[in-house]
């Protein structure tokens, strides 16, 4: 353990949101200076704003932690056909929550950073696809996009430039597989949300109506505006090389104090996280697990340790307390960071239960497009609620990893992938909870029900 | 099928807005299902029409989308979320002990039509958890014991004005009273 003293949040994205004395309308996003970048990048040339977002190195936020400024690049300008931005808002990887605090708290900033991407990317219509449980979290967006209307900075000539883009608030309906950029394109058409087959053409070059498209996360978004404040060059320095930038971690589960923290990329490792900003695991429980990056992410055994060289050559040595919270760390550790949904398990958690809980997630949420998804989600949810329900068989373990292996790599997105890296990674870290539940088939005292 | 005005105006309103009008049913469909409770086949039908469609573009929505109803939910619908940061902080006892209050199980609508309890996945509210929507409203934190007390406020009509039982959505509405409140600063010119 470093003796360095506790980290401190740097807020970018979350300046403002938890101020009391700040609310989601215009005027107290003005008083703080708001929509003076778009004022900015509307006399620049469009592609100099790409320049600066290729410069920042910003990755994306939703959790693939694709370079957002070399999705722009990959945009197809030549072929007449208009260009589409879309927000992804569909924030539903289980463990993550921080869109929902920028969409109800801090709307503008979205919607400055949306105009200023729609201007570079030279986009006529955007579009918000907001998950529909979001209720009021749909009706501020409209509203602010009115306020921003009527100001001009947003829809016709904006800021009375040549520039106009339309701003349109789009509900799901409930479907976790919207959150799939392809999946959503396919939804915000009107139609079942099955992701499309990719590569040869991504959505930059066939997207929202074959035609080419922009799907950034919210959080993604909003960083482009502050990229415009500073320069890419300067917010390339915020974090570290390859992981530039805050990210907005959300801790859920058996801490003391859960929340959504945002902090410099690297500034903090996993263990200082848990320990020192969320106050620690409740009185008297100790560490047993931690899935890294919502729950698609592979788990973390609190015991294991990490060692290899990084991509700049230094070698390292981890405890999963030690794993920075950046987005190399958690990949350097066989697992990845994800949305940044950090979910701590204690001792009393039966995992066993876990993983029928996130069994049943996936079964539930699975389109039914390819086979070995609909049929393999569905089997590692019966597998594990039988399991807990008594009838736990010592071929299990081997059964469900079967099945999980058997839908990764085999699926037209990366869901199979989401669906198969709990169980592979469960079942290679804690093997032995499969199998003691052939002996002991009941749950203990002191462990919550989870399925 | 008997909509409103006031639904049809801004259906037709909606429509314009979108590149092509097949990208309008969703939120065609989250309008008259906030009306009607439900989205039957005449309702398809209706759309479809509307969207130049055939009533299966718009049946096949329906019955893929969770949130998607072919019948109503009750008249107070409570949705519990399910999935495991929630789950880690006690949501299956929540649900119960809501289910035993209210008189209905998890994915039922009561017998009067009252009420329904859904179980949810993931409502991105996990620091908070577990998280009980009513309607359109969400409450955070509310553990088996809080749940009991929601259950006996909103049988009694009293938890929209419960100090006790804020809910997210209206914390915001409290932020910018605040704001409202301090706003008459001399503005800086």
């Amino acid at each position: 353990m470093s003796n360095k003293s506790t980290p401190t949040e740097r807020r970018i994205i979350l300046k403002n949101a938890d101020d009391p004395n700040y609310s989601n309308k215009i005027g107290c996003y003005l008083r703080e200076g708001g929509y003076s970048m778009l004022k900015k990048s509307c006399k620049m040339k469009p592609e100099d704003i790409g320049a600066e977002v290729l410069k920042s190195g910003v990755r994306g936020r939703g959790g693939a932690g694709f370079p957002a400024g070399m999705k722009w690049k990959f945009l197809d300008r030549k072929s007449g056909k208009p260009i589409y931005l879309i927000c992804n808002a569909d924030e539903s990887e289980p463990g993550t929550f921080k869109d929902r605090q920028i969409i109800h708290k801090d709307p503008h900033q979205l919607i400055e950073g949306m105009m200023i991407a729609a201007y570079a990317i030279q986009a006529k219509q955007a579009f918000i696809y907001i998950r529909a449980e979001f209720f009021e979290g749909a009706r501020i967006l409209e509203s602010a996009i009115a306020e921003a209307k009527a100001k001009g900075f947003c829809g016709d000539k904006i800021l009375g430039s040549d520039f106009s883009c339309d701003l349109v608030v789009h509900r799901g309906a409930g479907a976790y597989i919207c959150g799939e950029e392809t999946g959503l394109i396919e939804s915000l058409e009107g139609k079942r949300p099955n992701p499309r087959i990719k590569p040869p053409y991504f959505p930059a070059v066939l997207g929202l109506y074959q035609c080419p498209t922009i799907v950034n996360n919210v959080e993604t978004l909003c960083n482009v505006k502050h990229i415009m404040e500073i320069g890419g060059d300067e917010f390339a320095k915020i974090g570290k090389p390859n992981n530039t930038g805050t990210r907005i971690w959300c801790v859920s589960g058996q801490v003391k104090k859960p929340g959504y923290y945002e902090f410099e990329c690297g500034a903090l490792t996993l263990g200082e996280m848990i320990y020192d900003v969320c106050g620690g695991l409740l009185p008297g429980r100790s560490l047993q697990a931690v899935i890294p990056g919502g729950s698609s992410s592979k788990i973390l055994r609190a015991d294991e340790r990490f060692s290899g060289k990084l991509k700049d050559g230094t070698e390292f040595d981890w405890g999963v307390e030690d794993i920075p919270l950046d987005f190399d760390g958690p990949m350097a550790a066989g697992t990845m960071s994800g949305s940044g949904g950090i979910i701590v398990m204690d001792d009393t958690v039966d995992m066993v239960e876990a993983m029928a809980n996130i069994n049943a997630f996936y079964a539930h949420e699975s389109c039914g497009q390819c086979t070995p998804c609909r049929e393999g989600s569905l089997w590692m949810r019966k597998i594990t609620q039988r399991m807990c329900d008594g009838g736990a068989r010592e071929e299990d373990a081997d059964l469900l990893l079967s099945v999980a292996n058997q839908i990764e790599g085999r699926t037209i997105c990366a869901f199979g992938e989401a669906a198969a890296w709990p169980t592979q990674s469960f079942i290679a870290k804690f093997r032995d909870r499969f199998e003691e539940k052939v002996k002991n088939p009941e749950r203990k005292k002191s462990s919550l029900q989870l399925i | 099928m008997n909509l409103s005005e006031e639904t049809i105006l801004k259906i037709d309103a909606l429509i314009p807005k979108y590149p092509e009008k097949r990208s309008a049913a969703l939120m065609i469909i989250h309008l008259i299902q906030d009306e009607l409770g439900a989205i039957d086949l005449e309702a398809c039908e209706w759309i479809a029409d509307k969207l130049e469609l055939q009533p299966i573009n718009i049946q096949e929505l329906i019955t893929f989308y969770p949130m998607l109803r072919e019948k109503p939910w009750g008249k107070k619908h409570i949705r519990v979320c399910r999935t495991l940061p929630c789950a880690l902080r006690g949501s299956y006892a929540t649900c119960q002990a809501l289910e035993k209050k209210l008189g209905v199980k998890e994915g039922h609508v009561r017998d009067d039509g009252e009420y329904s309890i859904e179980f949810m996945e993931c409502l991105a509210d996990c620091g908070e958890g577990p998280v009980v929507m009513v309607d359109e409203e969400t409450y955070e934190n509310v553990d088996s014991g809080k749940a009991e007390e929601l259950a006996d406020l909103l049988k009694s009509g009293k938890l929209e004005k419960s100090k006790k039982f804020v809910s997210y959505e209206n914390a915001l509405v409290q932020d910018t009273s605040l704001e409202v409140a301090s706003k008459p600063k001399p503005s800086k010119k």
